[in-house]
């Protein structure tokens, strides 16, 4: 389908949001920095995939934006439970 | 209908732009767990609930997408603060504040 012009505005803003994170994450001065913007990143990644099934009309898309989002929440916590356990 | 679902994807579309940027401008990793958890939570559910008013037979994964997001979020941002708190990283204060006493 085709998008308007609103549709047009929500997915540049989503892209904008997305290049901001990305920026803190190569930019991040610690690593609590970069795992924080890798989370933030996951979020809008999930969103922006249901935005896809959206897109392309396709409910298959919801399902993988749902086990993006399970595999990346593991991976958020075990890089933080890293962090936390490489301190004492 | 569908400009009603538009207005909410604008707004999801905005409140995650301005999540993005308080991840690049906030000084500290605390202030920056907020801006990026909490705006960008919000700005997923305004997005969510746009699409499910464009298609209303996907109701039932979009709510579990949502309330999957609503669990985990904020899981993981205090996760990481705690992280954060214990690898030594002080708080951020303003230059000018004294101490309090």
């Amino acid at each position: 389908m085709n998008l308007n012009i609103l549709q047009f505005l929500a997915v540049a803003l989503l892209l904008v949001g997305m290049g901001l994170s990305a920026f803190r994450l190569f930019l991040g001065p610690t690593t609590p920095d970069r795992v924080a913007a890798a989370d933030t990143l996951s979020v809008i990644t999930t969103a922006g995939l249901v935005g896809l099934a959206a897109w392309f009309d396709n409910p298959v898309y919801l399902d993988v934006a749902l086990v993006y989002g399970t595999l990346a929440f593991v991976g958020t916590v075990a890089v933080a439970r890293a962090i936390e356990a490489d301190q004492e | 209908m569908n400009i009603i679902a538009d207005i909410f994807l604008v707004a999801g579309g905005a409140a995650i732009a301005i999540g993005g940027l308080g991840m690049l401008r906030m000084p500290d990793v605390y202030n920056r767990l907020q801006a990026g958890t909490k705006t960008v939570t919000m700005g997923a559910m305004s997005l969510l609930l746009g699409i499910g008013l464009y298609h209303p037979g996907w109701w039932a994964k979009l709510v579990v997408i949502a309330g999957f997001i609503l669990f985990t979020n904020p899981v993981g941002s205090s996760s990481i603060a705690r992280a954060a708190r214990i690898s030594g990283i002080k708080p951020w204060r303003a230059e000018k504040q004294q101490e309090p006493d």
